[in-house]
């Protein structure tokens, strides 16, 4: 790659009307315009605000565990060859397990600030469940979660571990019974509560200002990234990856790093393989639509009617994307690629047998395809991975997905 | 602009007459239940009708209108069955205005500008997106407009007053009020602040304002047509088909509505 600065033929941010080029926007019912007026200026006074940034800050380090280790992987490094440098940036050592927590605080902050006493978040996994249901202890806000009947079953420690915070997981029994039908639902909630509640929106996307503030939040990981590798390891990177559900992880990491010299690879989940059509790679196969009050890269049949996205990691397992990367991938600023359920569960195993490190399952995609990328790489490539989270909750997928010899390690 | 939708709220205007607007769903039960219950819904007397299409993701609406569109999209229905649908009812002389209702997904991906043109063709009169605000929907009500067609806003109850003032000049037709904070559904009391806040509404503008969400009974009718130009009605009809009500009883259930609103009080 070509050592120059990054020419911006890309927007840094949003315009007024929260578009990143033809993404982004608001399609949502009137009755929420206010609030999300009232969000949008509440949330730039305190992106200003020096002693909410600070607040901020001293909980992210005092409670959550930052700064996060940047840590090469010499083993997993050797293993792909090509002389590449690996560095994992650990958002699984992160409280709570995840990167998740990075937006969840902030969030719960803001929503203190707005004076709401009441949060509302919808879930997957659990993991956004269960940082949102913890940021509402730390804050002593009134948190309700919704969850797909479905996903309750698949993630029921996580279901518990939210009750045990005190927040009431209401179960969604419409639509597909997952991730999407839950967003609805608390979109449906909102609605109702909209002066009581604020609406924790767990990734880069939904209606402005979500898709701008969550990447804020959680661009402390390329902010840490990008000082540590210099400081630490006094070297430069080429390349940045990280996995893409709605892609918050991913533009957390890449965002501080929009306009350096820097290759940035997403890796959607191709689920069972992209010519199945049971994939939630919304980038690589979705096409132009509006979904959950944001115009973006949709899955969708031909009448329009949103599909099931399918993955075998509950957090890529949603059949849109943040406008954001939509936009990167459109401006070529970043490229996608993809990684098939069985391409996760071998990076699980990868990284688990050389370094001692589970990763939850929605990273190991990005250590799965490793191996094979590692041509496509520069000889001697200095490599960012950024790992999201931790694989405890995915022990039981794990074990089965490998018993039934899904998996080559 | 002259359709069947700024004719009927013309003439309403001129006799001082308040309007019934009903809401159905193409396809649910099917989609020649939905004709027939169109057809009796205009001999019962409705004023204009809102075809609902299905969409997967309804932000708006409740357990109702959810049900009613996964059992539609479950029965195949697509655009062209609306249009088909619509087209049919005008060879059978229905002149009732007939708005298209749906969010905006399904009409991207079938191509706005193609969408307009076979809204027009078949008889439509407009179009009711209720999560395309103002501010995205410049493209499509132009459209509209060059067709003759009618783009109606929604306001709620959150809606600050400049900004009402803005979508009452830019919707077409009427101004569609929503009752409540909160979803699509029947209930049965009337929110506290609606009077009010219609009152508010009609002082800011002379075009008509109808409100919808949780209206079902005659009461409330009398009372919300007390300031605002009209009610409709629409989970209130689907969960009556739901519970094996017979199409002539929709038709007596509309007529008790449709009287408790034109009786002159």
């Amino acid at each position: 790659m070509k050592r120059r600065q990054h020419r911006p033929s890309f927007a840094l941010n949003p315009n007024r009307l929260g578009h990143f080029g033809p993404y982004g926007g608001r399609f949502v019912p009137e009755t929420l315009i206010s609030a999300l007026d009232e969000l949008t200026q509440a949330y730039r006074k305190l992106k200003r605000n020096r002693s909410f940034q600070l607040e901020l800050a001293e909980y992210l380090s005092a409670y959550a565990g930052r700064p996060t280790p940047l840590y090469e992987a010499r083993n997993l490094s050797a293993r792909v060859g090509q002389e590449v440098r690996i560095f994992l940036k650990r958002e699984d050592l992160c409280h709570t397990g995840a990167h998740k927590i990075n937006n969840t605080i902030g969030q719960a902050l803001l929503a203190q600030y707005l004076g709401k006493k009441r949060i509302i978040a919808e879930t997957g996994a659990g993991q956004h469940g269960v940082a949102a249901a913890t940021a509402a202890r730390l804050f002593n806000l009134t948190c309700d979660v919704y969850m797909g009947v479905e996903d309750m079953k698949r993630q029921s420690l996580n279901v518990y571990k939210m009750e045990l915070l005190g927040a009431r997981v209401l179960p969604v029994h419409s639509g597909s019974k997952t991730l999407k039908d839950a967003t609805n639902e608390a979109i449906r909630d909102w609605v109702t509560n909209v002066e009581t509640t604020h609406y924790l929106l767990g990734s880069v996307v939904g209606p402005h200002p979500y898709p701008m503030m969550v990447r804020d939040f959680q661009s402390v990981i390329g902010r840490e990234a990008r000082k540590q590798i210099r400081e630490q390891f006094r070297s430069s990177v080429d390349v940045l990856m990280a996995c893409v559900g709605g892609g918050s992880n991913a533009i957390g990491l890449f965002y501080p790093f929009l306009r350096d010299p820097v290759r940035l690879i997403g890796v959607e989940a191709a689920g069972l393989g992209l010519s199945t059509g049971r994939h939630a790679a919304s980038l690589a196969k979705g096409s132009v639509g509006v979904l959950h009050g944001m115009r973006s890269l949709v899955l969708q049949d031909e009448d329009g009617q949103i599909r099931l996205a399918h993955s075998i990691s509950a957090g890529l397992d949603y059949p849109s994307v943040g406008p954001e990367h939509a936009y990167l991938k459109k401006t070529g600023r970043a490229q996608y690629i993809s990684a098939t359920d069985r391409d996760a569960i071998r990076g699980f195993h990868l990284l688990t047998k050389l370094e001692g490190i589970m990763p939850a399952l929605e990273p190991a995609h990005v250590i799965g395809i490793l191996p094979a990328l590692a041509q496509r790489f520069r000889r001697g490539a200095k490599i960012i991975v950024c790992l999201s989270g931790r694989g405890d909750k995915d022990l039981d997928i794990v074990r089965r997905a490998t018993h039934s010899g899904d998996a080559t390690t | 602009m002259n359709n069947r939708l700024t004719r009927c709220l013309a003439r309403a205007g001129k006799n001082k007459e308040k309007l019934f607007c009903a809401y159905v769903m193409l396809g649910y039960p099917s989609v020649a239940k939905t004709e027939a219950v169109v057809r009796v819904l205009e001999q019962a007397g409705t004023d204009i009708l809102e075809l609902g299409f299905p969409f997967s993701d309804p932000l708006a609406d409740g357990p109702t209108i959810q049900y009613a569109s996964e059992h539609a999209i479950r029965n195949g229905v697509t655009l062209e069955d609306a249009f088909r649908v619509v087209k049919r009812l005008r060879h059978r002389g229905i002149e009732i205005p007939i708005l298209f209702f749906s969010y905006l997904n399904p009409i991207l991906c079938y191509g706005a500008s193609r969408f307009v043109r076979r809204l027009q063709a078949s008889g439509f009169d407009g179009s009711i997106v209720p999560d395309l605000p103002p501010e995205e929907g410049k493209e499509l009500e132009t459209m509209l407009r060059q067709s003759r067609l009618s783009m109606v806003y929604l306001v709620a109850p959150t809606t600050r007053r400049n900004r009402m003032r803005a979508i009452a000049g830019r919707s077409n037709g009427f101004i569609y009020y929503v009752s409540l904070r909160g979803i699509t559904g029947a209930r049965r009391a009337v929110p506290r602040d609606l009077v009010k806040t219609v009152k508010i509404l009609k002082r800011l503008t002379r075009k008509p304002v109808l409100v919808g969400f949780g209206i079902s009974q005659p009461e409330q009718v009398r009372t919300i047509t007390r300031v605002a130009d009209g009610v409709v009605v629409g989970s209130a009809i689907i969960d009556r088909l739901r519970n094996g009500a017979g199409v002539p009883s929709i038709g007596g259930y509309i007529s008790r509505l449709v009287r408790a609103l034109k009786t002159r009080r």
